[in-house]
């Protein structure tokens, strides 16, 4: 099973044309996504590696039952193409492209809701997802990782690498693994993939790993309280990080007293999560959780 | 990107909003003569990008000219939380019979602006928010939405503003939530919001910052500011496309994804050392990126020993091995340098790196250990 993607995913690529788009199409076929259409306006009827191009997603939904799409578009364009794909009913939409306005990324998720559309955003500017040996969306590297029983979620795309290379050095599987995105807006946040890792009987551990700014962890930390019964590990970066400071992600940045690390860490302690020291202890306490 | 308190307030009253009277000077004798054209006492204020310049005595009220002049060689040259002084905005002075504040920003929870009033001004809005919150009144606005004068009446009344302030602030703040939307801000404040003795509502200190995210869209902000920062450091990264943040410590740092940098950080802090700065090649950096990072990691004089740590995904581990030993044979490398590759060709990248003085590591806290033991050695 896993969460958001998995068999019964059908790929569009939207920007499968440029560069980006074209490779990791290739990437996610490998990997044994169902990739069935790409989408670029003015290239309908070509294909890219026999693989259908549209000129619209609604047209790609229409010929080849297209669920989930995935954005490689530049960030000028991406937040009509996230916008498109909900408007043609994707459950879906993974936008992968990085620096795209924030008030844009608003009002797409703001019209989305007062049109009342089903579909989701993860992102923007994240690795995407994998749900282990069924279908990878997006730019992760594929072959670190293993099924198994471990849900994780990240803000940040290398660390989630580096956890995972871990895990699986160790032994221990994933069900999917999931990049939110590091900006201050996204569409898909920490709650809402606990609430389906809750749900997904192949999950028995989530992994979770914060970094400074915002609250999401804080929010994350009050929701497991009183509605996961799996058990999390969390790790949260940027302990060290000076306030005021924009640690690389635009949503790493710690504003007064607002989005510490160390409020993360006692959030999460008080809800009763194990909080990892060092990215080694991680695969402790996950193993610790699992019995092993 | 944080606009100084002289550009917030020029980009102000292109949208109609009423501020002091002023000018910016960055030597004693044009703040004197500023302060002789305005024909007023004149404050006169620090412009560096810290809190606290009052406090610190970097700002400071002047009867006239000479005294303006004096005030102003005091100020400018200062040193303020570690920045230099080096430019001071002269302004009318203006007496308040009530400070208000008046503000909004990304709230990231709700998905949403929060637009915020109250009439606890003047002081450290953060801190009224923790120690006050009913202080604060707050409406959640979609930018897809507008905020009219009225609405903004209506917030400023339920924050207790006076009513003959109400009419002016209203469009105060209807007119910097247009600015808000229009330039791409992500925070935009007036604190103090004044109502002068002569009934004027005036915006006396202002506040911008602007996604750096809409920069392709305002061209216009590359000139105003050449990146917000007043270390010499992090205006050397930001002219060469860097993404770097200056530290206190001694360890160099470069890595890919700010996740995991800001791990890496941890990590050095873990085993008892320090990093000299936070710097993220990104993805899918090629060899001249790198070359570039460590180039200018090793301009900091502090830092004794640097760590790379690279996880590989788009990013392809012989690139960043080829652009350190090209980095190597350009500026020469005085330090010792840990080097921790995975992922993506990272066998090619060791395999390039064979053979060097360069030390490799097998994960992040060996990697981490190793570079913490090298600085501490001092080895120069």
């Amino acid at each position: 099973m896993g969460i958001f993607v998995g068999e019964h995913t059908r790929l569009v690529v939207q920007g499968i044309t440029g560069r980006e788009g074209r490779f990791h199409a290739g990437r996610m076929k490998e990997y044994g996504t169902n990739v069935v259409a790409g989408m670029t306006p003015g290239r309908g009827g070509t294909d890219v590696d026999g693989v259908p191009v549209y000129d619209t997603v609604l047209e790609a939904v229409k010929e080849t039952g297209a669920n989930t799409s995935c954005i490689f578009v530049p960030a000028s364009a991406a937040a009509d193409a996230a916008s498109e794909a909900l408007a043609a009913g994707i459950e879906t939409v993974v936008c992968i492209t990085e620096g795209i306005p924030t008030l844009d990324v608003m009002s797409v998720l703001d019209a989305a809701k007062a049109q009342a559309l089903k579909g989701r955003i993860i992102g923007p500017n994240c690795p995407g997802l994998v749900t282990c040996g069924k279908a990878l969306v997006g730019i992760m590297p594929g072959n670190i990782f293993t099924p198994g029983p471990v849900g994780l979620i990240s803000r940040s795309g290398t660390l989630t690498y580096e956890v995972v290379n871990l895990l699986t050095s160790k032994g221990i599987g994933q069900s999917t693994c999931i990049g939110v995105g590091g900006d201050p807006i996204i569409g898909t946040n920490f709650v809402d993939c606990l609430a389906e890792f809750e749900r997904d009987p192949e999950t028995r551990v989530v992994v979770l790993i914060g970094e400074i700014g915002g609250q999401d962890e804080e929010d994350a930390a009050a929701f497991i309280k009183d509605n996961v019964s799996k058990p999390v590990v969390a790790f949260v970066s940027g302990r060290t990080a000076p306030p005021g400071k924009r640690m690389g992600h635009a949503g790493a940045i710690v504003s007064g007293s607002m989005g510490t690390a160390e409020s993360k860490v006692r959030a999460f302690r008080e809800a009763g999560v194990p909080v990892a020291d060092s990215i080694a202890d991680i695969a402790d306490l996950v193993a610790k959780a699992l019995g092993r | 990107m944080k606009l100084h308190e002289f550009q917030a307030k020029d980009m102000m009253r292109r949208y109609g909003i009423r501020t002091p009277r002023g000018e910016v000077a960055s030597t004693p004798d044009e703040a004197g003569e500023i302060a002789a054209r305005l024909g007023c006492a004149v404050a006169v204020k620090a412009q560096v990008h810290v809190g606290g310049r009052g406090k610190a005595g970097g700002i400071a009220v002047a009867a006239t000219p000479d005294e303006t002049r004096r005030q102003a060689s005091r100020i400018l040259g200062m040193s303020i939380k570690g920045l230099t002084v080096t430019r001071v905005l002269v302004e009318e002075a203006v007496n308040a019979t009530r400070e208000y504040y008046a503000g909004m920003t990304v709230d990231r929870a709700r998905r949403s602006i929060v637009v915020m009033a109250s009439s606890e001004g003047g002081v450290d809005i953060e801190d009224v928010a923790a120690r006050t919150p009913e202080r604060i009144a707050k409406v959640w606005v979609s930018p897809r939405d507008g905020f009219e004068p009225w609405q903004a009446r209506s917030l400023a009344l339920s924050a207790g503003f006076e009513r003959k302030a109400l009419g002016q602030a209203g469009a105060m703040i209807a007119n910097l939530f247009r600015l808000f939307i229009r330039e791409d801000a992500s925070l935009a404040e007036i604190n103090p919001l004044m109502l002068a003795d002569d009934g004027r509502v005036i915006a006396a200190d202002a506040k911008i910052t602007v996604d750096d995210n809409s920069l392709s869209r305002h061209p216009e902000y590359q000139a105003l500011t050449g990146g917000d920062s007043d270390d010499p450091l992090e205006q050397e990264a930001y002219r060469r496309g860097l993404t770097y943040v200056k530290l206190d410590g001694n360890i160099g740092v470069i890595g890919n994804g700010a996740g995991l940098v800001m791990a890496t950080l941890d990590a050095i802090n873990a085993e008892g050392g320090r990093a000299a700065d936070f710097l993220d090649i990104g993805g899918g950096a090629r060899a001249d990126v790198v070359k570039n990072a460590l180039e200018l990691i090793l301009m900091d004089g502090r830092v004794r020993a640097i760590l790379i740590n690279v996880f590989g995904g788009i990013t392809r581990c012989d690139e960043v091995a080829s652009g350190l030993l090209a980095a190597a044979e350009s500026v020469g490398v005085r330090v010792p340098i840990v080097v921790r590759l995975a992922g993506t060709r990272a066998e090619e990248g060791r395999e390039l790196l064979r053979g060097t003085s360069v030390v490799a590591a097998e994960g992040m806290a060996d990697a981490a250990r190793h570079v913490v033991a090298l600085a501490a050695r001092g080895v120069s």
